[in-house]
C-alpha cells in the first residue's frame, strides 16, 4: 500500500492464484502461464517485464478477460474479470494508440463515453478533463494524423481513462516510441498516476522503465511463462528522472536483469 | 499536360487501326458490288468507299460519331429515335437494380460476418449464382415476372440486381472483417453491444471496401439492365437499340449504342469515384 493515511486492509485488486494458460496450437500445446501467484494491491503500479513469449500479456489480457485461463483462479476488484469488464472497471491501453483515423481526437475520447452512455454534457466534460491529464488541452478538435506518435499514445491513455475505471492495464504502450519520448512519457505518467491514485499494471520489456515508474516489479521468463522474481521498489514516489542515476535504482535494475537471466539458465 | 500526350497518343493508334480494319473488313463488298456494276475502282475511290457505306461490316469511327450526335444532340430527347431516350430507360433499370443489389450485398455481409451458420453456408451459393449465364435465365426471369402481372422496369432492374450483389457481398465481407484484432478486443474491454461495435467500428472501416465494390456494381448492373432488355420485343433501351440493330443489320446504329452504354458506365463509376474520394478523404482513410 502507498497510501499514507491508515485505513482498514483492502482487498486487492488483481488476486491470481495457481494460474494456468495452455493455448492449443497446431504445434501442440503452449503453456503460457504456469502456476501464477499474485497480488496486486490498491494504488500500485506493477511492472511485468520479461521477454517475449513469457506470458506478461498474456496474464494482462486473462485480467481483462481477453483470454479465459486453463485453471487456477484470477479475481479483479474481488469479482471474475468477466464481471469487472462488464462493470468497466478497468481501461485498456493496447501496443498501438489505435485511434480511429475518421474520428476527431476528442471523438476518440468520446468513443467509449458514447458506448456506455455517458450524456452530452458529461462527455464534454470528462474530454476535456481526460485531455487536460495527458497535456493535449487544445487538441480536441485536431485528427490523429496531425499528431505525432508520442501524442497518439496519450491520446490513447486519454482514452482509457475517459470512463474513471480504477485499474489502468497497459500493454507495452511505450514500445513503438524513441527513447526520448518514452522518457518524457514515463514522466508524465507517474504524474499522471500521483495525481489520480490508480492502480497500474504495466507490461514492459525496458529494465528501466520497469524500475523508474514501479513499486512492484514482477520478472517472469519463458517456456513455460512463469513469475521468477517479484520486487518491491525501495524507492520514493517522488521520481525525478535522474533517480535513474542513483545507486539504489541501478541495484534494482540489477536484480531485475539477475532475474531475467536465472529465467534463461536453461536454455 | 503531360499525361495527356500519352492518352491521346494512344487514342490516335487504336483509331487509326479502327479506320484501316474498316478498309479491311468492308473492302470485298466494295469491290463485289463495283465488278456487278462493271465499274472501275481506283485504291483511294476503294478506302473512301469503304468508310461512307449504310450498312457496313465495320462502321469507321467518324460514322459513329456522326450517329451519337444525330441521335443526341439533333433528336428531341422524348423521341423514340433519341438515343438519350433509350439510355435513360437503361439507366434507371440500372439505378434501381443497383440499389436494390447493393442492399442485398449489404445485408448478406452482415449475415455472413454476425452468423455464423451463414458464413458457413452462404459464400458457396452466392459464388453459384454468378456462374449461371445471366443470358441464360434472363428470359426466365422477365417470362416469369411478367406472368406475376411485373414488367417494365423491374424485370430488368431484378437482373441487374442479380448481377450485383454478388461484388458488394465480397467486397463487404471482406471490409467488415477489416478492424484488426487489436480494435475489435479494444471494443470488447468498453464492453461495447454487437451494434455498436458494427455502427462505430466494422461499418467505418469496410468504406474503402465499398466504393471498390460499388464501382464493379454499377458496371454490373448496367450489363444486366441490357441484358434484360434483349427478351422484351426490344422495345425501348440501349439492349433493345442493340437488337433492332442486329435485326436490320444497323452496325453503325449497333456500335453507337454500344458507345453510348460505354459513356453512361464511365459516368456512372466516374461519379462513385468522386463521392469515393470525397468520403474517404474527409474520413482520413484516402
Amino acid at each position: 500500500m502507498t497510501n499514507a493515511m491508515p485505513q482498514p486492509a483492502e482487498p486487492p485488486v488483481i488476486s491470481a492464484k495457481a494460474l494456468n494458460l495452455i493455448f492449443q496450437t497446431n504445434d501442440g500445446p503452449v503453456h503460457a502461464l504456469r502456476d501464477v501467484d499474485l497480488e496486486v494491491g490498491k494504488g500500485d503500479f506493477v511492472s511485468f517485464i520479461g521477454p517475449s513469449g513469457c506470458g506478461k500479456t498474456t496474464f494482462l489480457r486473462v485480467m481483462a478477460d481477453l483470454e479465459q485461463p486453463t485453471s487456477g483462479e484470477v479475481l479483479v476488484n474481488g469479482v471474475s474479470p468477466e464481471a469487472a469488464r462488464k462493470a468497466r472497471a478497468y481501461g485498456y491501453v493496447f501496443q498501438a494508440a489505435g485511434l480511429y483515423p475518421w474520428r476527431t481526437i476528442g471523438g476518440n475520447i468520446r468513443l467509449p463515453l458514447e458506448i456506455m452512455g455517458y450524456d452530452k454534457a458529461a462527455q464534454a466534460e470528462r474530454v476535456r478533463e481526460v485531455l487536460e491529464l495527458v497535456e493535449l488541452a487544445g487538441f480536441e478538435k485536431k485528427y490523429p494524423w496531425q499528431l505525432s506518435g508520442g501524442m497518439q499514445q496519450r491520446a490513447s491513455i486519454a482514452r482509457a481513462l475517459a470512463f474513471e475505471a480504477d485499474l489502468l492495464l497497459m500493454d507495452e504502450p511505450f514500445g513503438a516510441l524513441d527513447e526520448i519520448v518514452r522518457d518524457h512519457l514515463n514522466e508524465q505518467l507517474l504524474a499522471l498516476w500521483a495525481r489520480t491514485r490508480k492502480t497500474i499494471c504495466f507490461v514492459t520489456h525496458s529494465i528501466p522503465e520497469a524500475v523508474y515508474l514501479s513499486t512492484k516489479i514482477v520478472v517472469m521468463s519463458p517456456r513455460p511463462g512463469r513469475i521468477t522474481d517479484v520486487i518491491e521498489s525501495p524507492l520514493p514516489k517522488e521520481r525525478p528522472l535522474d533517480i535513474r542515476d542513483t545507486p539504489e535504482f541501478l541495484e534494482i535494475a540489477h536484480r531485475v536483469r539477475e532475474g531475467l537471466r536465472a529465467g534463461h539458465a536453461y536454455d | 499536360m503531360r499525361n495527356l500526350i500519352p492518352v491521346l497518343t494512344v487514342v490516335a493508334v487504336i483509331v487509326a487501326i479502327w479506320y484501316a480494319a474498316a478498309v479491311w473488313l468492308n473492302a470485298q463488298w466494295v469491290l463485289d458490288t463495283a465488278a456487278r456494276q462493271d465499274r472501275e475502282i481506283g485504291t483511294s475511290e476503294l478506302v473512301l468507299e469503304t468508310w461512307s457505306q449504310d450498312k457496313p461490316r465495320l462502321p469507321a469511327p467518324h460514322q459513329v460519331v456522326t450517329e451519337l450526335w444525330e441521335t443526341t444532340v439533333e433528336k428531341n430527347i422524348t423521341s423514340k429515335r433519341s438515343l438519350v431516350y433509350h439510355a435513360w430507360v437503361t439507366l434507371s433499370a440500372t439505378l434501381a437494380g443497383f440499389a436494390m443489389g447493393t442492399a442485398l450485398g449489404v445485408a448478406l455481409a452482415v449475415g455472413i460476418v454476425y452468423v455464423r451458420v451463414m458464413d458457413m453456408s452462404v459464400m458457396p451459393w452466392v459464388i453459384a449464382s454468378q456462374t449461371i449465364p445471366i443470358l441464360a435465365i434472363a428470359p426466365m426471369i422477365i417470362v416469369v415476372l411478367n406472368a406475376m402481372g411485373l414488367s417494365g422496369l423491374l424485370p430488368k432492374a431484378m437482373i441487374s440486381m442479380y448481377l450485383s450483389f454478388f461484388p458488394v457481398v465480397v467486397g463487404m465481407v471482406k471490409g467488415l472483417r477489416a478492424p484488426s484484432r487489436m480494435q475489435l478486443d479494444q471494443m470488447r474491454t468498453w464492453n461495447a453491444t454487437q451494434g455498436q461495435e458494427f455502427l462505430r467500428l466494422r461499418l467505418p472501416s469496410s468504406m474503402p471496401y465499398l466504393f471498390a465494390s460499388l464501382k464493379i456494381a454499377m458496371a454490373a448492373s448496367l450489363v444486366g439492365a441490357i441484358v434484360g432488355e434483349l427478351p422484351t420485343g426490344a422495345v425501348a433501351g440501349l439492349g433493345a437499340r442493340l437488337l433492332a440493330g442486329s435485326y436490320y443489320g444497323q452496325t453503325i446504329q449497333i456500335w453507337s449504342a454500344l458507345f453510348m452504354a460505354a459513356i453512361v458506365a464511365a459516368t456512372m463509376v466516374g461519379l462513385i469515384g468522386l463521392v469515393q474520394r470525397l468520403t474517404l478523404k474527409r474520413m482520413g482513410m484516402a
